[in-house]
């Protein structure tokens, strides 16, 4: 085991970690970060996207090592500074963007990295930006709203 | 998955020396390399990571002429940066797995492994580029050796490629929907000496040059060109998710997509 040191969500950490711990095992069990949530670990669903450097990876196909000295957002770093929901987090609740909530951690954490990125996105460009976060509840249409509500444009009510 | 001992190496010469160890592997951007290790299908002693080597990342060119494209460049940066240069490069770059996929994967570790369903080898292939390696320059005709082989030596790396800009190219792939591989994808590039058709996803032995539409295309660029063909479907890729006949079908239908959208 060696001590991996990196800034997530704006504080220094550090944890121990082995060559194969990989980055979502270092948040949760190192850090005790458990809003990442681990669905597949086969890279395919992207309920554990984290933010490297501004740059949204899923968590389980990167390793730690290969990441310190970064600087991590996870979900834990998305809410206000006073605890309150983030733009994102709200539009999601607003909407019923989320059912079982598994994958919301992933899903708001894509839609911050793709409205970084195009602030003003379509909704063809906000499906093709979330393609590589799947929701097993199949709740699409109201999470893309959420993320269209988020980036200040106007969505059809229910 | 197994451990192993992790190294991250700054330069190019300390990365050889770290990957001559007894069961080195070179780790690019790992969006294959780690699930396959998960499945314990790999099992490296020492994984060397190439994404501290700042030589190996960007995108130079000049253009109308070519685009180098450092080993360890993620796809996200090729879809942006390589744009001005090479557009239908550029596009493929961008349409590979998914945003957060393309923020890791590297255009190197796309190459080094020759996965038969990956985007990069068709337009290497199709474009006639250069891969160069810690050792040498290899011709794309002459590294793809078939599924998952090429012409890399134990412990050589490569640290960019060098495509020569067509007159016209696209990329056309027909995405299988779960792993968003290429079910068939096909790359046509024009260039002043000829057309080059290059098609992954669809045979046993990997990225192949469909010569019979090379020959079509040269004489006339037409989607028209292509009527009068058929594509010999015994080497083809069968299994659930499309028959040999299917993909053999697939090649044709999307060579004619990618010359009218070239």
């Amino acid at each position: 085991m060696t001590k991996v040191s990196m800034t997530v969500n704006g504080k220094a950490v550090s944890a121990e970690a082995e060559g194969r711990t990989l980055l979502s095992a270092y948040l949760r069990e190192g850090l005790g970060l458990t809003g990442t949530h681990v669905g597949c670990d086969t890279s395919q669903c992207g309920a554990c996207v984290v933010h490297v450097d501004g740059k949204a990876v899923k968590s389980c196909t990167v390793f730690a090592m290969d990441v310190a000295g970064a600087s991590v957002t996870t979900i834990e770093g998305m809410a206000n500074p006073d605890g309150s929901l983030g733009v994102i987090q709200q539009a999601f609740q607003d909407h019923h963007g989320l059912q079982c909530g598994f994958c919301t951690p992933g899903m708001v954490m894509s839609s911050a990295a793709l409205l970084a990125a195009n602030p003003h996105p379509t909704e063809a460009e906000v499906r093709h930006g979330l393609e590589g976060n799947i929701c097993r509840c199949t709740g699409y249409h109201n999470i893309v709203k959420a993320v269209l509500a988020a980036s200040g444009q106007t969505v059809a009510a229910e | 998955m197994h451990n192993f001992d992790f190294v991250k190496p700054a330069s190019l010469d300390e990365a050889v020396k770290a990957l001559s160890a007894e069961g080195a592997q070179a780790l690019s951007g790992g969006q294959t390399l780690m699930p396959t290790m998960k499945q314990r299908l790999a099992a490296p002693d020492v994984l060397v990571s190439l994404t501290g080597i700042a030589a190996l990342k960007g995108v130079s060119g000049r253009a109308g002429a070519s685009v180098t494209v450092g080993a360890a460049t993620p796809h996200a940066v090729v879809a942006a940066e390589a744009r001005a240069f090479y557009p239908a490069l550029a596009a493929l770059a961008g349409g590979i797995g998914d945003p957060a996929v393309r923020n890791r994967g590297t255009i190197g570790g796309s190459l080094a492994n020759n996965d038969p369903a990956a985007c990069y080898p068709a337009a290497v292939l199709a474009s006639g580029a250069t891969i160069t390696t810690s050792r040498r320059d290899i011709a794309a005709d002459d590294y793809f050796q078939g599924l998952f082989s090429t012409a890399l030596e134990e412990g050589e790396i490569i640290t960019g490629v060098t495509f020569p800009i067509p007159q016209k190219a696209a990329y056309v792939k027909f995405n299988q929907p779960a792993s968003r591989f290429a079910l068939t994808g096909v790359f046509v590039a024009k260039y002043a000496d000829g057309v080059r058709v290059a098609v992954t996803g669809a045979s046993n032995n990997g990225v192949f040059r469909w010569s019979d539409a090379e020959a079509a295309l040269s004489a006339d660029f037409s989607a028209g060109a292509l009527a009068g063909l058929t594509v010999d479907d015994s080497e083809m890729i069968a299994d659930l998710h499309g028959s040999a006949a299917y993909r053999a079908n697939l090649v044709k239908v999307l060579t004619g997509r990618a010359v009218a959208a070239a």
